[in-house]
């Protein structure tokens, strides 16, 4: 069974969908002792940060995923679910889960590319994703194959053996980080087509333990 | 680099396309479901449902349609047409939609943005602007006027003025559509995309007057465009996505590849 964590951070059904057509057994839920049976966890979401950390204290959610990350279950996090796994994020100066090392901060206000023209933020559409680990939940996806993103702040890991995936917009950011049973990823693989689908297949079949190297 | 997005847009009226559509092969295809999933294999980035149907009992038809495409594509869509309240927006949500589009609903009561903003995400709220070209004058400073019912009304409100205070009460994405130019087939109206695409922060995407692959490489370009609305242009086989993103890939204009 995957638990997909609710914790009032948007419209989850996508993401379940995604899973049903692929065969997984799975469930959304904010229930701690149905989460720490699940044998797999995905937080996804779509937030504020403040808001989120505060629902997720609240329900108790905070200390399952940290024991979830501690007993190696594989973990996923998607968007605004990914962000929150960090220490810390600029947005509402929140203090966030501490699953991952690093923080999260927003795109320049006045943001431009490398030409000098402007850029809009939030992050919208369909953009590649270069591999930076040769990681099972990532195996078989093309280099550059294009995600959908919708996002204004983005990661910032403490240490580049964490990053997964990079993406370009105006310069470089982690669009996928992974270390131990953890992984995830700053786009929406519910809503990235097939490249999508293949993400959330290999997380099915992924153990958890096997964490690839750099490329 | 983010890619340029290709939408197409469907007519739905009582849960079936507007028009019967026929592919290269000429088989008709009547159901949105069916189509949508064409689509979504064809490579078309986003795709765009619009409800025309009249009664309110229809609604649920449409609802249905909304869940049906949701457990079938996997690609975001947006869903618009008679969404009056926050509830009407909340049902298509809950259904599987990505995005709901607000249009005459938004102009008259600019509210159900802000409140549909608050509760669902900026992300979810697409504002559909109907625009026509008018004199220049002390209302309408720009020379493009709101209008609403494709055009019949004129809501006396200037539309780069309506475009940036949609985006102040939260409106995520602005799909702009030209009166003048939609039918025609003979191109995107460029200045007025270039006009509101770079005085708003939020994606723009042009509508109206597609009809061939030149059109989108125009307004992507140098009409400062996010994305394009097609319709007939696609629909009726003339062309395909994949030969659209052709086109558009060979002239450097970035486009999704991998579907």
């Amino acid at each position: 069974m995957i638990a997909i964590i609710d914790y009032d951070a948007g419209n989850l059904t996508s993401v379940e969908r995604a899973l049903r057509s692929l065969g997984a057994d799975c469930a959304i839920s904010r229930d701690p002792g149905f989460i720490a049976q699940a044998q797999r966890v995905i937080l996804p979401g779509v937030g504020r940060a403040g808001a989120g950390m505060a629902s997720l204290r609240r329900l108790g959610l905070d200390r399952v995923l940290a024991d979830t990350v501690a007993q190696g279950k594989p973990f996923l996090g998607i968007c605004f679910g990914t962000q929150i796994i960090f220490d810390y994020s600029e947005e509402d100066l929140t203090g966030c889960l501490g699953l991952m090392p690093g923080k999260v901060v927003r795109f320049p206000v006045d943001h431009r590319d490398t030409a000098g023209n402007p850029l809009k933020v939030p992050h919208m559409g369909w953009n590649g994703v270069s591999w930076k680990k040769r990681h099972p939940v990532f195996a078989g996806i093309p280099e550059q194959a294009e995600f959908y993103f919708v996002h204004s702040y983005y990661l910032q890991p403490d240490g580049d053996n964490l990053v997964a995936g990079v993406t370009d917009y105006g310069f470089p950011f982690a669009s996928a980080v992974a270390r131990g049973s953890l992984v995830a990823v700053q786009f929406h693989p519910e809503k990235s087509g097939r490249p999508g689908l293949k993400l959330l297949d290999n997380f099915l079949a992924w153990d958890g333990k096997e964490a690839g190297d750099a490329l | 680099m983010l890619s340029k997005r290709i939408i197409p847009c469907l007519d739905v009226r009582d849960g079936k396309l507007t028009k019967g559509i026929k592919f290269k092969g000429n088989v008709d295809i009547g159901d949105p479901v069916e189509m949508a999933e064409f689509y979504y294999r064809e490579g078309a980035d986003e795709l765009v449902f619009y409800d025309i149907t009249a009664s309110h009992e229809a609604r649920d038809i449409m609802l249905e349609v909304v869940r049906r495409v949701a457990e079938r594509i996997f690609i975001p869509f947006s869903v618009g047409g008679g969404l009056r309240t926050v509830e009407d927006m909340r049902a298509v949500l809950m259904a599987g939609a990505e995005k709901v589009s607000v249009n005459s609903s938004a102009v008259t009561n600019p509210r159900i943005i802000a409140e549909g903003a608050r509760q669902f995400g900026s992300q979810c709220v697409v504002l559909g602007m109907d625009v026509l070209q008018v004199p220049v004058s002390e209302k309408i400073p720009s020379g493009y006027e709101m209008v609403i019912h494709g055009g019949r009304k004129h809501m006396g409100i200037d539309a780069l003025w309506w475009a940036r205070e949609a985006q102040r009460l939260g409106a995520g994405e602005i799909c702009l559509n030209s009166i003048d130019a939609d039918g025609t087939q003979e191109g995107y109206e460029k200045t007025l995309t270039a006009l509101i695409s770079s005085q708003v922060s939020i994606p723009v995407i042009a509508s109206g007057g597609a009809g061939e692959p030149r059109h989108l490489a125009e307004v992507l370009t140098e009409g400062k465009a996010d994305a394009a609305l097609i319709a007939s242009m696609t629909h009726y086989g003339h062309y395909s996505v994949a030969q659209i993103k052709d086109y558009l890939s060979e002239r450097g204009i970035k486009v999704r590849k991998y579907w």
